[in-house]
């Protein structure tokens, strides 16, 4: 079959119309009798002239050209691709929720106050905290609202010298980008040979403590392991003044089994789109709400959900608020959708989730460590990093590998990411995957190291049978094209 | 017993014996006893998905269904009608199940639309470069302040008090972070007051801000308020402007704005209470390596083939970490290919007709609602599809007398501006019809 | 490691070639190896003046970023225009593409910058 290599502007042809519009029912008037000429545009507006077939074929052919969760195995570390369920989806295009103003009056949305009520008091139990924000859009959202918060709280003690964040060598790079942006200067802790916080060097970082405003932690950790000093690092942090936000990228791994607010977090986020099951769609819409300890309750950003009786309501009446954050209430499509999964896993099942999501990561690791290099031998939780594949002499580098995974019809792991390892290859199966997709993942893995010992050309060539292979980022970089010039 | 989990029983045994441990339990052992979770969640048990759907469905039956009733709100969110198949791509899996394009390989669906997308942003404000997306309009605003406020290393933003007053609140909660300072200029007769404006530009601004058509629903003078802002080697003007004006109104790009953002919402995106939506940003190219967010750009692969991969990520905090732009890392992804398809299904007529039956049943709205002397037109400029009437009854009296009639009204003013107390924003998209126009005029008699 | 003789070299990698009161700075063979493909560089204004450990620049990679701090307090004089076009050039050759011209405003900082030997010394224990 022919490949299709077309841009929508390539087969724009003029004349054509892909929508129409009812007759206009008002008295025809010539718009320069509303708004006078100098505003308005006299040139044709510069977008394609395609029908609706030409439409739907284009982004039908574009479609083709990703991989998505539902073809194959996704095993992104850190991002948790697991399953999208469909009833989500249905729910959240539900006339009552889909087809409603944000702005209509309190009696005409008492439904989606009852789901956000709902769904803040679910994540509280989850979270193991008091209070939550839903508005904050995405978790590098929910992070920069957290920090707020933070800072928020000791301005109103008039405690103004604390200037630093103090963030592992092994975070996202949304931890320190967030400190910055929220005004810190985000300064590292090492982790030590085993992979976690290293107390003794944090006590150096925390020193007498007073400029400490607090401490970002993701755990399990990036390199999903559990923190296990967690109590021990809490009360440094506390002691000094600090507080604790809790990165909850990898909340998959804990549901049901530990909980922040039990770990001393003061405020932490979800990533909706990995833990609760709504989908990445390409990058987003994500969701990140953020939950809090009553200490912070009283600056969170307005509105929240309350209840009066029967009667839900939209809580304003915070003076001391960071102030709003986010348009309207956050991403309430996606908490919808989110609200469905929790309604449908129940307690039982969400604890079933971190378990079986817990016991793949370990199971896919087993069959991996005889051909790739495990710098830290432990127990995982829901993901395991490796450092490329065994063997000092092989040419082979995790870029290969990941290049080659493509050939086999899966999605390549997280790659050179924490940066604290080297060739990182960092992968979560989660627990929607059955032990016969881990399996064969684990036998194409197996292979491509035999092919590093042995063909390793058909590595360093790979992929072979992509549409693309290795497009050149360098040139898009030095010479940027970021739009169609005709 | 869990639909979405696929391991037997017998699979779990063996994955243990594999991992040589004796139970899931001893997974969680390095977990702490004094950090350890040791109850049941206090939430329900598992349901079915009929159970689950009957529980939502119901509450959904809460709400007032804009499917129900005629809508004339909209105060920065609008009931523009979404052709059906904008959700018919969105649904398609491979598109939303696919997560941000690390791998260009196996994602040159997704890459292609972004730059698609980023294309027709580019040609709708009259701009060099946009990026892939950002959370929302009002976000959006945020971004673009701090980012010029990076830019020219100055502290001062100056916005204009005709901006949606949410967005306003959201750059002061982002400036007050990065000790930024946020001088709001006053309005005269429903526009920014440009000589005021003019007053207030100084070395230390390092942007001023407007949006047009402003919260009011008037066109404001982009071009001018550029010239102000200009004055000042420089100093950005960031322009927020409603997507669908830009079928008839002239590009904010070519009147002298240096950033243009804007919610996209009305391009194809349900109301859904509030979000998700979608933002927009495009600029000069002398900002490209400064911009928030992903970008794509075209490149050729090894066999020389056009293609597409996220570029300039050293400006993203996965690279530059405490010294990004932005600690942004998704985009709207699933809504910027709802915009785009949008945008490409109207296309050149189409988008220029939304906009034209938008005004003039705007036009007709004001001259039938205004016809009595009962309700009077609060301010006299071109606008394009939203306006201001007062009158003497108490704009809650008139959203619920309007309810009773299945007419969702217009937005009180008098919340976020006390001098317009009892001033009604009414919103006319082209879904609404003369009847429908009609009946709102008539029940507004009637109260 | 190309590491020329009679430079001055700072620990963040950088070059200095003095003449009179003058320097030319670039980025050294060790540092545009460690950045890989460079596709991007930022040059400051002419006529600024900057005190030493201010970013006057900054170059990108497709998978880096760093940003090039003053070895001494100094005024730029100029800027090599030739980068915007051709950031790869300090993949070429790393001495013979400067970044920047710049008026040294205190000579005797010079002396706390390393010599080719030191800084020889010192990527060997980065390494």
């Amino acid at each position: 079959m022919a490949e299709y290599d077309k841009l929508i502007f390539e087969i724009s042809k003029p004349g054509k119309q892909g929508y129409r519009l009812p007759p206009l029912d008002v008295e025809d008037i010539d718009i320069e009798k509303f708004i006078p000429e100098e505003f308005l545009n006299k040139e044709d507006l510069n977008l394609p002239e395609v029908s609706e077939f030409d439409v739907i074929r284009h982004y039908t052919n574009l479609s083709d050209k990703n991989h998505g969760l539902d073809a194959g195995f996704y095993p992104l570390g850190s991002c948790t691709m697991k399953y999208n369920p469909k009833i989500n989806e249905d729910m959240a295009r539900l006339s009552g929720f889909a087809n409603v103003h944000p702005l209509q009056s309190e009696d005409c949305i008492q439904g989606s106050l009852q789901l956000m009520y709902e769904l803040d008091k679910a994540l509280c139990e989850i979270a193991g905290m008091d209070k939550m924000s839903l508005q904050p859009a995405a978790g590098a959202h929910g992070e920069l609202t957290g920090l707020m918060l933070i800072r928020a709280y000791h301005e109103k003690r008039g405690d103004t010298k604390r200037t630093k964040i103090i963030v592992p060598d092994s975070a996202h790079g949304t931890n320190p980008a967030t400190a910055s942006m929220a005004g810190y200067k985000a300064v590292e802790v090492k982790s030590t040979e085993k992979g976690l916080v290293d107390v003794e060097s944090l006590k150096k970082v925390i020193g007498d403590g007073d400029d400490i405003a607090g401490l970002m932690l993701t755990n399990p950790n990036t390199l999903g392991l559990f923190e296990k000093d967690i109590a021990e690092i809490a009360r440094l942090v506390h002691d000094a003044g600090g507080l604790l936000y809790y990165d909850g990228a990898n909340a998959n791994a804990i549901l049901g089994h530990a909980r922040p607010g039990d770990m001393g977090f003061d405020v932490v986020h979800f990533n909706i789109h990995k833990t609760f099951s709504t989908p990445h769609g390409g990058g987003g819409p994500g969701s990140g709400p953020v939950g809090v300890k009553k200490i912070l309750e009283e600056f969170l950003p307005t509105p929240t959900v309350e209840k009066d009786g029967n009667r839900y309501f939209l809580d304003y009446d915070y003076p001391n608020s960071i102030g709003k954050v986010k348009d309207y209430y956050g991403h309430f499509g996606i908490l919808v959708r989110a609200y469905t999964y929790i309604l449908t896993m129940g307690r039982d099942g969400l604890k079933k989730v971190s378990e079986t999501a817990v016991l793949n990561a370990n199971y896919l690791l087993s069959q991996l460590k005889d051909d790739y290099y495990l710098p830290i031998d432990s127990l995982y939780k829901h993901e395991f990093v490796l450092g490329g594949l065994k063997g000092e002499l092989l040419e082979a580098t995790t870029l290969d590998v990941a290049k080659r995974l493509l050939d086999f019809g899966f999605h390549p792991p997280t790659v050179y990411f924490p940066l604290i390892i080297r060739e990182a290859l960092m992968i979560e199966p989660t627990e929607t995957e059955s032990k016969a997709t881990l399996d064969e993942f684990a036998d194409a893995m197996k292979q491509i190291a035999e092919e590093a010992r042995t063909n390793v050309k058909m590595l360093k060539e790979a992929p072979h049978d992509t549409i693309v292979r290795r497009p050149d980022e360098v040139k898009a970089a030095r010479n940027p094209v970021l739009k169609y010039e005709g | 017993m869990f639909p979405y989990i696929g391991n037997t029983p017998d699979d779990e045994q063996k994955m243990l014996e594999a991992i040589g441990l004796d139970s899931i339990d001893e997974l969680f052992d390095d977990i702490p006893k004094e950090v350890a979770f040791n109850r049941d969640f206090n939430l329900d048990l598992s349901k079915s998905e009929l159970e689950v759907r009957a529980y939502l469905t119901e509450m959904a039956n809460k709400n007032c269904s804009l499917d129900d009733l005629t809508c004339f709100l909209g105060a920065g969110a609008y009931d523009h009608y979404i052709p059906s198949i904008v959700n018919h791509i969105i649904s398609r899996s491979e598109f939303y199940t696919s997560y941000t394009p690390y791998q260009p390989e196996i994602s040159q669906g997704t890459l292609q639309y972004l730059f698609e997308y980023q294309t027709l942003i580019c040609n709708l404000t009259g701009m060099d470069v946009s990026n892939a997306s950002l959370y929302d309009g009002g976000t959006a605003i945020a971004e673009a302040a701090l980012m010029a406020a990076a830019v020219t290393r100055k502290k001062e933003i100056i916005i204009s008090k005709t901006v949606r007053p949410e967005s306003r609140e959201i750059l002061k909660t982002y400036a007050h972070i990065q000790d930024l300072r946020v001088i709001e200029v006053d309005m005269k007769d429903g526009v920014t007051d440009l000589e005021k404006l003019d007053s207030l530009v100084n070395d230390d601004t390092a942007t001023v801000i407007i949006q047009s058509p402003n919260f009011f629903g008037i066109i404001e003078d982009i071009e001018e308020t550029a010239k102000i802002t200009h004055k000042v080697k420089k100093t950005a003007l960031i322009t927020s402007v409603d997507p669908i004006s830009l079928g008839i109104l002239k590009r904010p790009g070519d009147l002298g704005a240096d950033i243009v953002v804007g919610e996209g919402q009305s391009m194809g995106i349900p109301l859904s209470f509030g979000g998700p939506y979608l933002g927009f940003i495009a600029t000069s190219k002398d900002y490209m390596r400064k911009l928030p967010g992903r970008i794509v750009g075209q490149t050729e692969d090894l066999d020389g083939k056009r293609s597409f991969v996220l570029t300039l990520t050293a400006r993203e905090q996965h690279i530059r970490r405490e010294k990004a732009t932005s600690n942004i890392c998704s985009n709207q992804g699933l809504n910027t290919l709802a915009a785009t398809v949008y945008m490409v299904t109207l296309g050149k007529e189409g988008l220029r007709e939304v906009a034209l039956q938008s005004t003039k049943k705007a036009h007709y709205a004001l001259e039938k609602l205004t016809e009595s002397g009962k309700y009077k037109k609060v301010f006299d400029k071109p606008f394009f599809k939203e306006f201001v009437v007062t009158s003497d009854t108490s704009p809650d009296k008139i959203t619920s007398e309007l309810r009773n009639e299945n007419i969702i009204g217009g937005y009180d003013l008098g919340k976020d501006y006390p001098q317009y107390e009892n001033a009604v924003l009414y919103a006319v998209t082209e879904k609404r019809t003369k009847a429908e126009i009609d009946k709102l005029s008539s029940v507004l008699e009637g109260i | 490691m190309n590491v020329l003789k009679n430079l001055y070299y700072t620990e963040d990698h950088e070059w200095l070639k003095v003449n009179g009161n003058e320097a030319y700075v670039g980025i050294t063979d060790f540092a545009q190896e460690q950045l890989g493909d460079i596709v991007y560089v930022e040059l400051p204004e002419v006529d600024d003046e900057l005190d030493k450990d201010d970013v006057f620049s900054a170059i990108e990679s497709v998978k880096a970023a760093s940003d090039i701090y003053m070895p001494v307090d100094g005024k730029i004089l100029e800027v090599n225009e030739e980068l915007l076009d051709a950031p790869e050039l300090i993949n070429t050759d790393a001495y013979e593409n400067w970044i920047v011209k710049i008026e040294l405003t205190d000579e005797a900082q010079l002396e706390e910058l390393l010599t080719s030997e030191e800084y020889e010394e010192f990527i060997a224990e980065e390494e």
